[in-house]
This record gives structure tokens, C-alpha cells and sequence, in this order.
């Protein structure tokens, strides 16, 4: 035997597991077995550890809070620096509200509601959140969540092979985030689905030609507005290019329903996009929110939860999961989609962020983010050597040029406390002097004529 | 928690009329405010054309601060949560969720550090990531683990797609994967989705595979076994070892669904069951919260066969400490998704490991077996134990005493609500008609495992002398029974003025 | 267990599927004691009128609240009849299964497929067995 404590012993009681020394005895007496290392006798000893693993801990919290504290005091972030960082997360206005409402344990220590008559917290939220959903894109009927933007879009276009007839091509512009295409060929590297990419114009948009040409023979097409460079789609030219296959449009800014138009009355069929925008810390990439909603003619082929309304045995009014039968835990291997734990608390967020900003607040959050990012273009272009590479109407993100490496001209900023944009070559083959620079409600006038008279200072440090 | 009262029906009422809440686009008035902006202090000069504008988001909510805090608290008070008491789920490892996951998760320089940072300003996360990297490969004894699956079924997937990539590299992709008929619905939807069919295994009378079925199974079309340890019964497969060597010698795969690893964590490791590779919830053994449904996270162990095939990127630490994104694997089966994971969730789950430590690990399996063999010991007079071999994390009972008074595992799982407590998970395993598949955890003190016993009890006399009473509850909740095929019949998946 | 309804002028397939024999049109459903295994019928998919579906081909699915089960042609030959009201009214065939619940309609390509079915007292016989398993 080696030698592991003993478990009824007072030094080996945890805050955070209640039993010890007497109920553990009280306990194996009623089993009737005299250690607790009995109840492991079916695990065979080949297998079984000798010894405690070779970790840390156990940490008091004072001591955790050290630990991690000075692990975060070692990120750049905009507890000190100004940020002009998007690319599919966004530093927006998130009200004080929503995360303390969070931490109200009936929402966040909750199991996933398949018990409705105590869940009905979570499900009226739900509920609530899939109409949101619809109100902004003009579409039908939206799921409870996917995991984000970019396995939304995997599942959308999963959905749409689904529906078609034998079709396996799918056409997706090569101007949706990067990282939601390299998503999409990871999911549909064994399922027989051939990509092609549809390229942008001069201006930053899907080129009209290419993408009656690449959309021939597809089952889907996919297009991002506004696109990974910044530049709002025209959703009508697109719908009447290409009128044989599902329209799927992807949204990764999403404060920009505020003020755009939405997809479904634009003619497509498929709308899916990240949630994070609503309010959501940018926390390093996750947890954020997937959305999915699509036309009511596809709802039985969605993937992820669904909650509809009915009543009880007293006829109240109530909610519950519905058409379960789609979903894994009934249909198995044909199944709509394998997810079954999904983002419901950043949902729950998202929901919150809706109510409170509402109707007005969501136009006004989407105008603050047009204007700024107008006035910021103004100044930039005063700048005689940068150079804006796309002309399209953009919305709160666009391309900015310079004549030096990106990488260089983001250092020189960073010596000013600006997280000054995200260089482009890490995604795209010659645009080394690029890169993505965001703008948000957030900004103020100060900060973006720091901001345009530290990238004027930049450009003049590199030529010398 | 313990009375058997008959609930009264101006009780009823009075708990139900508490529970109504509008929604909250039902309290919409125009006017309302919830939010209020720094004016915009540049001049108003960008123009978009029409067509690219919306017109007013016609039905969206206008409501005040006061209208939403209200809604959310009362809404709120219509879950029952892990935080009010025993939340016994089978297989979803409802342990209580410590606060101070929060608080860290919330550290400015964490909540607001930005995914596409470049490396050297976000060396604090990299460092994080990495670090519990190294923890997850001790827990698991496995060389690698891929921390960007952000859900049990995603990891699946990961896992599933590994084993295709590297079979096919190898010159056979095969065909199908094995999954016991105990096992949880994502493993054969998340096997489909990774382009392979999927043939079942049936249990023997222990509810465990039978090493002679699995050998007959494989061949040189079978990919992969997928197999939850302990299974859905909370029985170990005490052949898993050899189960390995089987699948090994084929050229297959061991595939682990990690969803009960609070059963065995810091007692045994998967890597040295000869396991290829596991995917462990990190809401459910590492404490993050479940939030309703979500966020998880789903990090997934490989043996080194398949290290080349992670997901890319991998986070690696350099001789001078300092850490990067490795892109540079040729033969990864690519990116699961967007960013790095659910990068919040992995903070809570280290804090938790780091608040354990290797004591606290053990003691998490040792004291979450004890719990529920305690509840098996109490309730076993009083309920059907269908599959009476040892289990470990938890039991599964039946409702098979019950149902000759026409009282059914669904009316013993509304009836518990009535005594204040979450019911445990039914129908599940299908291989149990009428299961009730019980898992305290190792948060539950002997007194509220001893109440939910009572309540079980009590139920059980119930349903000997006054069935009724247990066929129609809850009678105490917000609402009562749902009329359910109503929902799905004409399903209304939205408001509308 | 309840007793089901076994109308004497169908014939039963295991996957509890009837026909209805008419001259060479079979009408097609499920039987009562299918329907009340399954519950509360949410929604029922069904071929297209036109579609040439061979005998034990899937021909469809049927759901319940919790429950999916496919669904398989009794017999062979072209559906020239589908019950609309199910679309909007499922319920229809747990309320009715023999009439109005009916499912599609089938002209048959080899009425004689109808023997290889089983009789009325043979699937009484079957759905004891399978009950009592």
C-alpha cells in the first residue's frame, strides 16, 4: 500500500466538500463496508495511481488571487492602453446590470432546463433571446445558441447541405473571418463537401461575377456583413446574383443590426454570427455566443435547442424545449447536430444587453460606432501616406495601409498605449503593410485624434 | 424539505400567481429608457445609402433599468439551481460552483484582453493556457491536451476527427465506430459528423461490454471503440485495459467520453488504461458553472500517436519562459473553432484545480463514490435497482416497483419537486426502462443526501398509498405539467405583438 | 395492458405499419397499438404523391414528443395519395388511426405482397409477444 492520507482525518476536510470525518464513518457503516477505498475495487489496481498527482495546491484564496493576479497584470489590455482591436470581438459599453444579474445563482448554477416546471427562468430567457433573434435579422425562427460565430457558421452550412438536393459545393467569400472558414474545412473535411472561395473586389466586396460563378452548382452561398475587412455587403445584389441556393449571411459585429439591414427581408434564408458585440467581454476569444435563425421553412433541420411556448394542465402560459426529436439525445448519429451543452448564460447576456439597450439604444450604439469611425477616416485620410486599400461603405472597422510593415507601425503605437490594429498578413498573402483597425461607441474624439496623430508620428519615426 | 403535507391548493395558487412574470417585451411601453451614452462628440457626417439602412427595429423592447433588473430577479426566481440544494443529475455532475472561479475569471486583465493580441502582450494568458495544459496531461496521463473545444460533444468531434486523420494518413480511414448502447446520444451524432457510421454494442447483464462482443466487433473497418468511464451505469469497466490491447492490435482506437471522470479523478488516470483519447467537461469535474445549458469547455487528451493531429493552434513555452502559438503542424486536423476555446471557462476550471490540489483531486472521486453509494445503500429497499453490479459516482434505479400503480419514473421525478429537490436524470440510459440515474457529487453533506433520501422514500410509500398524488404533481411549482406535444405540435418559437 | 384495436380487413407489417386493401390501392397508417406506444404524435413526414417506394423501403418518420420512429412501406408502388390533415393535425392518428389518421395512399405494383403481411389474429399474436418482452 502506498501511503495516501486518510480520508476521515480532520487535516484532509475541503471548504468545498462538506463531508468528513463522522458522516464519512456514519456512511460507510449504512453502506456497510469498512474504507472507502472499497467502493474502488472494480477499478483494477494495474490502473490505479500510486501516488498523488504531481500538481499545486492546494490554494487558500488568497493565495489563488496572487497566483492569477500577476499572471493578468502580465496582458496588455485596455485597463491601460486605448484599443482600436475588432476582427470578430469588441470592446462595447456593457452595462453595469447584466454581469450582476448574471451571478444570480438561479441563472448561473442551473442545469440546462429539461425539467420546465422548476426552469422556467431559463426558459422564458430563452425564449426571449430566439425573439430578439428574429426581430433583428427578419428571419423566422432562431435556436437557443450555438457554441459561436464560427461553428455557427459550420452548423448553417451543415443545415443547408441537409436540405439540399445532393448538391456537396458550397460557395463562401473569402472576406469572412478567417478563422470561421478555417473552421467550416476543419468540420467538413470527411463529409465529401467541396469549398470554393469567392474573392473581393476593389472595393472590399464579393465581386458580383465571381460569385455567380462560384455559386453555380452550390448548395449554399455564404457572404459576412460587415466582411472581415470592414465593408458592408449589398444583400440585394447578392440575393438576385445567385437565386437557385441557401443564402446564409454572417453577422460578426452584431451591434451592426442596430442601424443595417437586416438579411431576412434582403432575400436570405440563413442568418448566424457571434453574439459578443452584445455586451460581451472581449475575455481572450470565449465564452461568446453563436446565433443561428433562419426561415420558418428550415426549422425542423436546425440544429441546437429550441424553447416554445404552451400551457399547463391549469392552462397557464409556460415554456419548454420543443421539437427535441432533431436533437442528439433522441435522434443519435441522425441527429441535425451533435451540440448539446451550448453558451445559454452569454445567451441569457445577450438577452439582457437587448432589453436594456432596446430599440433606440441598439440605433444609437450602431450610429455612435458609424460616425466615429467616419470622423476617424477623415483624419486618416489628412495623412497623405496612408492609404485606405478598399473603398466600400464600411460600417465600425476598415484596412488602413502605410508604406512600412504593419508589424512595425502596431509597435510604434504600443509605445503609446494604443493597441493599434491587427495585422492582416497573419491571415492574407501580401498585405504585409495592412491592417484591421476598429472603432466602437466606446472611442471618444480624443482618443481618435490620439489615435490618428500617434499613427502620423509612426509613419514619420519609420522614414527616418 | 422532509414533510409529506399534502400541498394545499391556496398554497398552489399562491406560489403560481408569485411565478407569473409578462415578457419582456410584454412590458414595453414607448418611451422607456434602459441605457444611457456619452453624447456623440463628432460631428454627424457618415452616410450611408438607403438600402443598406434599416428602418426602426419594429417590436424591440423599451423598458427602463428598473423594468429589466425586476424581470431578470423574477424570472430568476423560477429556477431551482445547485445553490439551493441537491440538483441530482446522472451524468452532469452538479457539484457546487465556488465563487472565486468568478472573481478570477473577472480580472480586467483577463476579461479584457483581446483574441487576437499578438504574443507578447498577452503572455499572462499564454502562460495560463499552457500551464493548464500541464495539469490536464497529469490528471489524464496523456501527453497532449487541446484546450479549444468549448463543449463534451465538441470535444467529441476533435477526438473523433483525430482518429479519421490519422487513420487516413496511415492508409485506411475505415469505416465505423463502436459505441456500447449505454452511451450518451453525442457520441454516435458526433462519430457521424466526423464522416464515420456507427455500429452499436450491446451490454451484457452487467450493464458493461463484454470483452468477446468487442473482439468480434473489430476488424479492419472499425476506426475507433467510443466508451464512457465509468459508463452511463456509473459501473467501471474493470476490462479496459485489455478492451486496448483488443482495439491496439486491430489498428484502432480507444476513445474515452470523459463525462464521468469526477468519478476517478486523482484514483486512476485514462492514459494508463491504455485510453487514446479523452475529452473531460470542464463544467462538470472542474466546477465551472453550468449558466442554464452553457458555457463548458471540452479540452481533449491524446496518446502520442495522435499528438500530430491536434487542433492547431497549440500553445508552446520556450527555453527563456516565454510562450507562443504553434502553428507549424503540418498534419493537424486543423482549427475547432474561432479564437482560443472558451478561454474564461478554462481560468475557472485551473482555479479549481489550483484550489484542490492533489489531495483535494483524490478526495473529489473519493467522497462523490461515497455519496452515491450511500443514496444506492438507503434507496435500495425502496426502489428497482436494474443492474446491481458496483457503481461508482452513480446509481441508476428504476421505476419498476412503482409501476403497478400505473406511477412511472416521470411522476416520481415531478414529485420530488414538490419536496424541494432537482430530479434526477430519467430515461436515461436507454438500457434501463424507467431509469433514475442519481448523482450527488461530492458537494452534498450527509443531511441533504439524507433528506433527498426521505423525499425518495417518502415517494415510494406514496405511490403504495395514494398514487394519484404522485401521478399528478408537481402540485407546488410555477407551473404544473406542460402540455408538451401542444409545443411541438404548433410550435411558437417567438413573441409577436 | 390495454386491449388494442385489430381491424379485421387490414394487413400488418412488424414494423406495426397496416394496409388497407381497395381494390389495388392500399391505404396505409399505423396501428392503434403503434400509436399508443408512441404517445402524443407531434408530426408526421410522408412521401410525396408520385414517389415509386418499394415494400419495407423507409417511406417517412413519425414523432411523439420525445420519440422518432421511421416509417416503412407495407407494400410496393407509387404513392397517389397523402393525408394533408396530418400536417396541421398529427393527433389525428393517435384520435383515429385507421380512418382519419390514415397516411398515404399506394397503388400497388404486386398486390400479392399483401400475403407476405400478417393477418389480424397473427399480429394480435406478434404485438402480445412484443409487449410481454
Amino acid at each position: 500500500m502506498t501511503n495516501f492520507p486518510d480520508p476521515t482525518h480532520p487535516d484532509s476536510s475541503h471548504r468545498y466538500i462538506p463531508n468528513a470525518g463522522e458522516d464519512i464513518r456514519e456512511m460507510l457503516a449504512a453502506i456497510g463496508i469498512d474504507s472507502i477505498d472499497r467502493l474502488f475495487d472494480t477499478i483494477p489496481d494495474e490502473v490505479k495511481l500510486k501516488a498523488l498527482l504531481d500538481v499545486p495546491g492546494p490554494w487558500s484564496e488568497v493565495e489563488t488571487r496572487r497566483w492569477f493576479g500577476a499572471l493578468a497584470a502580465r496582458n496588455k489590455t485596455t485597463v491601460d492602453h486605448i484599443s482600436f482591436l475588432g476582427g470578430g470581438a469588441y470592446a462595447h459599453y456593457q452595462p453595469a446590470c447584466i454581469d450582476q444579474l448574471l451571478l444570480r445563482a438561479e441563472f448561473l448554477t442551473a442545469y440546462t432546463p429539461y425539467q420546465p416546471e422548476v426552469s422556467q427562468g431559463t426558459l422564458q430567457s430563452i425564449f426571449e433571446y430566439q425573439t430578439h433573434q428574429c426581430l433583428l435579422t427578419g428571419l423566422d425562427v432562431a435556436n437557443a445558441s450555438m457554441y459561436d460565430g464560427s461553428t455557427a457558421l459550420c452548423e448553417a452550412v451543415l443545415l443547408a447541405e441537409r436540405v439540399s438536393k445532393g448538391k456537396k459545393k458550397v460557395a463562401l467569400a473569402k472576406s469572412i473571418h478567417p478563422h470561421y472558414l478555417q473552421t467550416v474545412r476543419t468540420y467538413i473535411q470527411n463529409l465529401g463537401i467541396e469549398i470554393v472561395e469567392i474573392p473581393w473586389g476593389p472595393d472590399g466586396r464579393v465581386d458580383p461575377a465571381a460569385l455567380r460563378e462560384c455559386a453555380a452548382d452550390a448548395f449554399a452561398l455564404a457572404v459576412q456583413s460587415p466582411n472581415f475587412l470592414g465593408v458592408i455587403e449589398d444583400y440585394d445584389a447578392i440575393a438576385s446574383a445567385a437565386s437557385d441556393v441557401t443564402k446564409i449571411s454572417v453577422v460578426a459585429e452584431a451591434t451592426s443590426f442596430g442601424i443595417l439591414a437586416p438579411p431576412g427581408p434582403h432575400g436570405f434564408d440563413i442568418c448566424v454570427g457571434e453574439g459578443q458585440a452584445w455586451g460581451v467581454p472581449p475575455q481572450f476569444g470565449g465564452p461568446y455566443v453563436g446565433f443561428m435563425v433562419v426561415r420558418d421553412t428550415l426549422k425542423r433541420h436546425m440544429p441546437g435547442r429550441l424553447v416554445g411556448e404552451t400551457v399547463d394542465v391549469d392552462g397557464k402560459r409556460a415554456y419548454v424545449l420543443t421539437l427535441a426529436t432533431r436533437e442528439q439525445h433522441i435522434r443519435r448519429g441522425k441527429a441535425t447536430s451533435n451540440i448539446c451543452t451550448n453558451q445559454a448564460l452569454i445567451a441569457l447576456a445577450a438577452n439582457m444587453y437587448l432589453s436594456l439597450m432596446g430599440k433606440e439604444g441598439l440605433r444609437e450604439v450602431a450610429n455612435q460606432c458609424l460616425q466615429k469611425t467616419a470622423y476617424l477616416l477623415g483624419k486618416l485620410r489628412d495623412i497623405t501616406t496612408v492609404e485606405l486599400p478598399f473603398n466600400g461603405p464600411v460600417y465600425n472597422e476598415f484596412v488602413v495601409r502605410t508604406p512600412f510593415p504593419a508589424a512595425e507601425i502596431l509597435a510604434d503605437l504600443e509605445q503609446e498605449k494604443i493597441l493599434g490594429g491587427i495585422a492582416l498578413d497573419q491571415f492574407f498573402e501580401g498585405h504585409g503593410r495592412d491592417f484591421l483597425v476598429a472603432v466602437t461607441e466606446l472611442h471618444t474624439k480624443e482618443h481618435l485624434d490620439r489615435y490618428a496623430a500617434a499613427l502620423s508620428a509612426a509613419i514619420a519615426r519609420e522614414r527616418r | 424539505m422532509t414533510t409529506t403535507a399534502d400541498p394545499e391548493i391556496a398554497e398552489r395558487e399562491a406560489a403560481q400567481k408569485s411565478a407569473t412574470e409578462p415578457l419582456i417585451f410584454e412590458r414595453s411601453k414607448r418611451g422607456r429608457r434602459g441605457y444611457q451614452l456619452p453624447a456623440l462628440d463628432v460631428p454627424e457626417q457618415a452616410a450611408l445609402p438607403a438600402s443598406l439602412l434599416r428602418s426602426e427595429i419594429a417590436d424591440e423592447a423599451e423598458v427602463s433599468e428598473v423594468d429589466v433588473i425586476r424581470h431578470f430577479t423574477r424570472l430568476s426566481k423560477l429556477n431551482v439551481s445547485i445553490d439551493a440544494g441537491l440538483y441530482p443529475l446522472g451524468s452532469c455532475t452538479m457539484k457546487h460552483n465556488p465563487r472565486i472561479n468568478e472573481e478570477i475569471a473577472r480580472t480586467p486583465g483577463f476579461a479584457l484582453s483581446h483574441p487576437l493580441q499578438p504574443e507578447h502582450q498577452v503572455q499572462g494568458n499564454l502562460e495560463l493556457l499552457w500551464t493548464l495544459e500541464q495539469t490536464l496531461k497529469e490528471i489524464f496521463g496523456l501527453p497532449r491536451v487541446s484546450l479549444q473545444p468549448v463543449a463534451g460533444a465538441h470535444g467529441e468531434l476533435t477526438g473523433i476527427l483525430m482518429i479519421h486523420k490519422a487513420l487516413a494518413k496511415s492508409g485506411n480511414a475505415r469505416k465505423y465506430i463502436l459505441i456500447p448502447d449505454s452511451a450518451h446520444g453525442t457520441n454516435p451524432a458526433s462519430a457521424a459528423f466526423a464522416g464515420y457510421q456507427v455500429k452499436e454494442l450491446k451490454s451484457n447483464n452487467r450493464g458493461t461490454v463484454d470483452l468477446s462482443t468487442l473482439e468480434a466487433a473489430v476488424n479492419e473497418d472499425c476506426a475507433a471503440l467510443m466508451i464512457t468511464v465509468p459508463n452511463t451505469l456509473g459501473v467501471f469497466e474493470s476490462e479496459i485495459r485489455r478492451m486496448a490491447d483488443v482495439l491496439h492490435a486491430k489498428g484502432a482506437y480507444l476513445y474515452c467520453d470523459g463525462a464521468n471522470l469526477n468519478s476517478f479523478v486523482g484514483i486512476a488516470r485514462p492514459g494508463d488504461m491504455g485510453i487514446d483519447v479523452i475529452h473531460s467537461n470542464l463544467h462538470k469535474t472542474f466546477s465551472t458553472p453550468h449558466g442554464g445549458g452553457g458555457p463548458g469547455a471540452g479540452p481533449v487528451g491524446v496518446s502520442e500517436k495522435l499528438v500530430p493531429f491536434l487542433p492547431t493552434p497549440t500553445v508552446e513555452k520556450r527555453d527563456d519562459s516565454t510562450f507562443y502559438l504553434d502553428f507549424a503542424h503540418p498534419d493537424s486536423i486543423g482549427r475547432m473553432r474561432a479564437f482560443h476555446g472558451n478561454f474564461n471557462v478554462l481560468v475557472r476550471a485551473l482555479t479549481y484545480m489550483r484550489s484542490m490540489g492533489p489531495t483535494g483531486l483524490r478526495r473529489i472521486a473519493q467522497l462523490a463514490v461515497l455519496n452515491a453509494n450511500y443514496i444506492r445503500a438507503r434507496l435500495r429497499p425502496h426502489y428497482h435497482l436494474p443492474y446491481d453490479a458496483p457503481s461508482l459516482h452513480e446509481v441508476v434505479f428504476s421505476d419498476k416497483l412503482q409501476t403497478p400503480k400505473d406511477v412511472h419514473t416521470l411522476d416520481i421525478a415531478k414529485r420530488l419537486m414538490d419536496y424541494g429537490f432537482h430530479p434526477p436524470t430519467i430515461y436515461f440510459p436507454l438500457i434501463v426502462s424507467g431509469a433514475l440515474m442519481i448523482e450527488p457529487t461530492e458537494s452534498e453533506p450527509k443531511e441533504e443526501l439524507d433528506a433527498f433520501c426521505d423525499a425518495m422514500i417518502a415517494i415510494a410509500r406514496e405511490t403504495q398509498e395514494r398514487p394519484e398524488l404522485v401521478r399528478s404533481a408537481p402540485h407546488t411549482t410555477p407551473v404544473r405539467r406542460l402540455d408538451e406535444a401542444r409545443a411541438a405540435r404548433q410550435p411558437v418559437l417567438r413573441w409577436r405583438r | 395492458m390495454a386491449s388494442s384495436n385489430i381491424p379485421e380487413d387490414n394487413r400488418y407489417a412488424k414494423s406495426h405499419e397496416y394496409a388497407h386493401p381497395e381494390g389495388d390501392v392500399a391505404m396505409v397508417g399505423i396501428s392503434d397499438y403503434a400509436q399508443k406506444e408512441l404517445g402524443d404524435v407531434v408530426f408526421v413526414e410522408l412521401p410525396r404523391v408520385g414517389t415509386v417506394i418499394d415494400a419495407n423501403e423507409d417511406m417517412g418518420s413519425i414523432e411523439s414528443v420525445k420519440a422518432v420512429s421511421d416509417l416503412f412501406a407495407p407494400v410496393s408502388g407509387e404513392v397517389v395519395e397523402v393525408n394533408e390533415a396530418l400536417a396541421d393535425s398529427p393527433q389525428l392518428v393517435n384520435t383515429d388511426p385507421y380512418g382519419d389518421g390514415w397516411m398515404i395512399k399506394i397503388r400497388m405494383s404486386d398486390p400479392t405482397e399483401l400475403d407476405a403481411l400478417m393477418a389480424p389474429e397473427e399480429y394480435d399474436e406478434y404485438i402480445e409477444a412484443e409487449a410481454s418482452r
